[in-house]
């Protein structure tokens, strides 16, 4: 049993109007000090068994397929614990 | 000459396949119902994916629709050239299936918009815009919350070294698109993406700015019937 998270990230050359938006709202809530804000998604995978490399690879494809856009995203695996 | 079949596909989400149906109809085609589930094609000449928010718009607009049983048949087939056409959602369904090049974004100023918009035709050697004039500008209903298009440098070169932008937003660019791009089509010109809504504007009775987006159906029958 193992935990393994997926980050998703639109790529750095993308317009994220999200996180604009978000990084404009903070100065009219009293925090400064923050220049940027990028938003993303991060997916949490409960595996049946462990995460070895064979279970990495298929969390990979899955994140390829269908978790991230690679056209406009990118992502990071990692396992969790 | 017997009516040329245009399937119409519904998804969980889908809103707009009964203007899409009756557009079909309007310009002489019979309107071909295809489910999300179904395995089949039911033998059409023709596809056309409507708006909507397929499967909710989880995860990101048409990225849960285009593993759907019935996109596993169609992606096959519009490689092998059966012509189709997807506005708005639909058009998001081709660019997650790879079918079109690129991606459809969250809106520049983050708002939904939902206006009348005034549309520049690029490309008329399409399946869908051969009845239009190089260069004519038509007005179309828009309204979507995640229609800017982008696509990498390489890409964007492509698409505008082959003519393969098919419309170009005029009057001011609604949601910030690359290159004003509201329609691309594939290399062959047999598959066509735009955001905007042709179904939506085919009769003055519905209070449609134009009845301009019956060029799109005229266009793919002609063909059908030549073909």
């Amino acid at each position: 049993m193992a935990r393994v998270i997926v980050d998703v990230m639109l790529k750095p050359e993308i317009l994220d109007p999200q996180g604009q938006a978000i990084a404009r709202a903070l100065p009219r809530l009293g925090f400064s000090g923050v220049s940027g804000v990028r938003q993303g998604k991060r997916f949490e995978l409960e595996l049946d068994g462990p995460a070895d490399e064979a279970a990495l690879s298929d969390v990979r494809k899955m994140a390829e397929t269908l978790l991230a856009n690679t056209v406009i995203e990118d992502f990071t695996i990692r396992v969790e614990g | 000459m017997s009516a040329a079949r245009v399937g119409v596909v519904t998804f969980p989400g889908t809103l707009d396949d009964q203007d899409a149906a009756r557009a079909v109809r309007l310009a002489g085609a019979e309107a071909v119902p295809l489910w999300h589930a179904d395995h089949d094609l039911k033998g059409v000449d023709a596809v056309f994916l409507p708006g909507g928010f397929s499967y909710g718009d989880y995860l990101r607009c048409g990225a849960i629709s285009r593993f759907s049983p019935l996109m596993t048949e169609l992606i096959p087939a519009a490689q092998a050239g059966l012509p189709v056409l997807g506005t708005c959602n639909g058009f998001q369904i081709l660019c997650e299936a790879h079918l079109l090049p690129g991606a459809l974004t969250r809106n520049e100023g983050l708002h939904y918009i939902c206006r009348d918009q005034r549309i520049r035709v690029e490309n008329t050697r399409t399946a869908w815009t051969a009845d239009f004039a190089e260069g004519q500008e038509i007005v179309l209903p828009i309204k979507h919350g995640e229609g800017r298009y982008v696509a990498d440098a390489e890409t964007l070169a492509t698409l505008e070294g082959e003519g393969r932008v098919v419309f170009r937003y005029a009057g001011g660019n609604p949601n910030g698109s690359l290159n004003d791009i509201a329609g691309i089509t594939n290399e062959a010109g047999n598959i066509v993406g735009l955001m905007p809504h042709p179904e939506h504007a085919v009769e003055e009775l519905t209070g449609a700015p134009s009845v301009d987006g019956r060029g799109f159906f005229t266009s793919i029958l002609k063909r059908l019937v030549n073909a």
